[in-house]
């Protein structure tokens, strides 16, 4: 779908969610403590929302949202978020993008 | 039913009457089966004739024992002899009867008090804590969770069993490639848990948010569903001595972020708390009426899965981490510290259960 795609292109960290997610809240919760303000769509307050969801879910992640691009490129979903933390990957991946707090 | 007591009365009876006395009262149509109508009185254990239906047919009529010694007809003390014998009989059937009750009986209450026990362990499930009243017995068990139940009572047994062959292993100074599968065995065990527990969660994530499945201690520590990854840290670095520099460096920075990821979880699950309070308590409290607010409630409670899956997901991917950081032989001596961890708190459950008490 353009519209996601368009999105999900733009530089930065971009996070697709949903205001009524708390999930997808935890992940923005991680972001702040990490220094990074991401781009962040509430897919839920978008008209064109279902397609969205949609389209989140053709690229392969376990769940449409959250879902975290960085640069660009798809990091994938909380899963995919801790275990590339966890294993030391995402700080470097933020690094461009980190805001001094 | 009778009580015991009469069962015997016709035995002392027997022994209180003498043959040789002369009963001439006895109606011809006599029947020693216990026919009221032909009864006839006993004078010396009235009170115990009264109670007990093996009294009746043997009553005789009063005051006439002493006037009646003269005449003694064998034929008649005969039949009352064969009459007390079949009283006697029919008392010790009686007997049997009621004992074979009592025995059914006890076996009845032992299965109960057993399945009552089962039951209980399953805590919330029996509706305990809710206005589920109406949940009787009939509604209880969730198969998928009895199923977890039994899967987790063994998982136990091969933990303990590994634990041992772990602490063998390491004393025994075997190779390097032994070890290895010891350890990848131990850490497949932990990820069967972490997948046995995202099935029982689909079947009831209430049950395994509530960690009922563990012991009372095991529970203190509970963070959505099991233990802190942090908490996993802790209790495995002061073991690993010594670490090179960068595996100490490596380990720091494995605490803070999984410290961090801990936080968010941790924040992301107050705020679906906050939701679903928010969404229980709208609108007027009060009018009786609630079952929108209940409705809604449910639906954002599905989110409770995803974050015991997460929650799992985190301990995992801090046991692999861990894994990737450490050597074999580090590697094995974490697992056993970590498996000689929980045995403890299960022990100290145990032993805090069993502890005396002040009288109340």
């Amino acid at each position: 779908m353009d519209k996601v795609m368009r999105l999900a292109s733009e530089k930065g960290v971009v996070l697709f969610s949903k205001s009524s997610c708390c999930l997808c809240y935890a992940v923005k919760i991680l972001f702040q403590e990490l220094g990074v303000t991401p781009t962040i769509h509430e897919i839920d307050e978008d008209p064109e929302g279902r397609e969205m969801e949609k389209a989140l879910m053709r690229l392969g992640c376990n769940a449409p949202i959250p879902a975290v691009f960085i640069g660009g490129k798809l990091v994938g979903s909380t899963n995919e978020v801790m275990s590339l933390h966890l294993g030391g990957g995402l700080i470097p991946l933020l690094k461009p993008y980190q805001t001094l707090c | 039913m009778n009580s015991p007591s009469t069962q015997f009365v016709p035995s002392r009876r027997m022994g209180i009457y003498e043959p040789i006395h002369q009963i001439g009262m006895w109606g011809e149509n006599f029947k020693s089966n216990g026919n009221p109508s032909a009864s006839v009185i006993f004078e010396v254990d009235n009170k115990l004739e009264n109670e007990s239906e093996t009294a009746s047919h043997e009553m005789l009529a009063p005051s006439n024992k002493h006037d009646q010694e003269a005449t003694k007809p064998i034929d008649k003390i005969q039949r009352r002899l064969a009459q007390n014998r079949e009283a006697a009989r029919k008392s010790r059937l009686r007997k049997k009867a009621y004992v074979q009750q009592l025995e059914n009986s006890r076996l009845k209450l032992i299965k109960l008090e057993q399945e009552l026990e089962q039951t209980r362990q399953q805590g919330l499930y029996m509706g305990g804590g809710l206005e589920g009243g109406h949940l009787g017995f009939s509604e209880a068990v969730n198969p998928g969770i009895a199923a977890f139940e039994m899967e987790y009572g063994h998982w136990i047994e091969e933990q303990n069993r590994q634990i041992c062959e772990l602490r063998n292993a390491l004393n025994a100074h075997i190779s390097d490639i032994e070890l290895r599968i010891l350890v990848d065995g131990g850490m497949s065990h932990y990820f069967e848990l972490f997948r046995m527990k995202s099935t029982a969660a689909k079947a009831d994530v209430f049950y395994v948010m509530s960690g009922m499945w563990k012991t009372s201690a095991e529970r203190f520590f509970s963070w959505i569903g099991g233990f802190r990854p942090s908490e996993l840290l802790k209790v495995l670095v002061p073991q690993l001595d010594p670490l090179t520099d960068q595996q100490i460096l490596e380990v720091c920075n494995l605490k803070q972020s999984c410290q961090q990821a801990e936080d968010a979880l941790s924040q992301g699950m107050e705020k679906l708390q906050e939701t679903v309070s928010a969404t229980v308590a709208a609108g007027q409290l009060g009018e009786g009426s609630y079952i929108p607010q209940v409705a809604t409630a449910m639906e954002k409670l599905e989110a409770l899965v995803s974050f015991v899956n997460q929650a799992d997901h985190l301990r995992q991917e801090t046991l692999q981490q861990m894994s990737r950081i450490l050597t074999t032989r580090q590697a094995a001596r974490g697992l056993l510290a970590l498996g000689e961890y929980f045995q403890r708190l299960r022990a100290l459950s145990t032993l805090w259960a069993t502890r005396p008490r002040e009288p109340a």
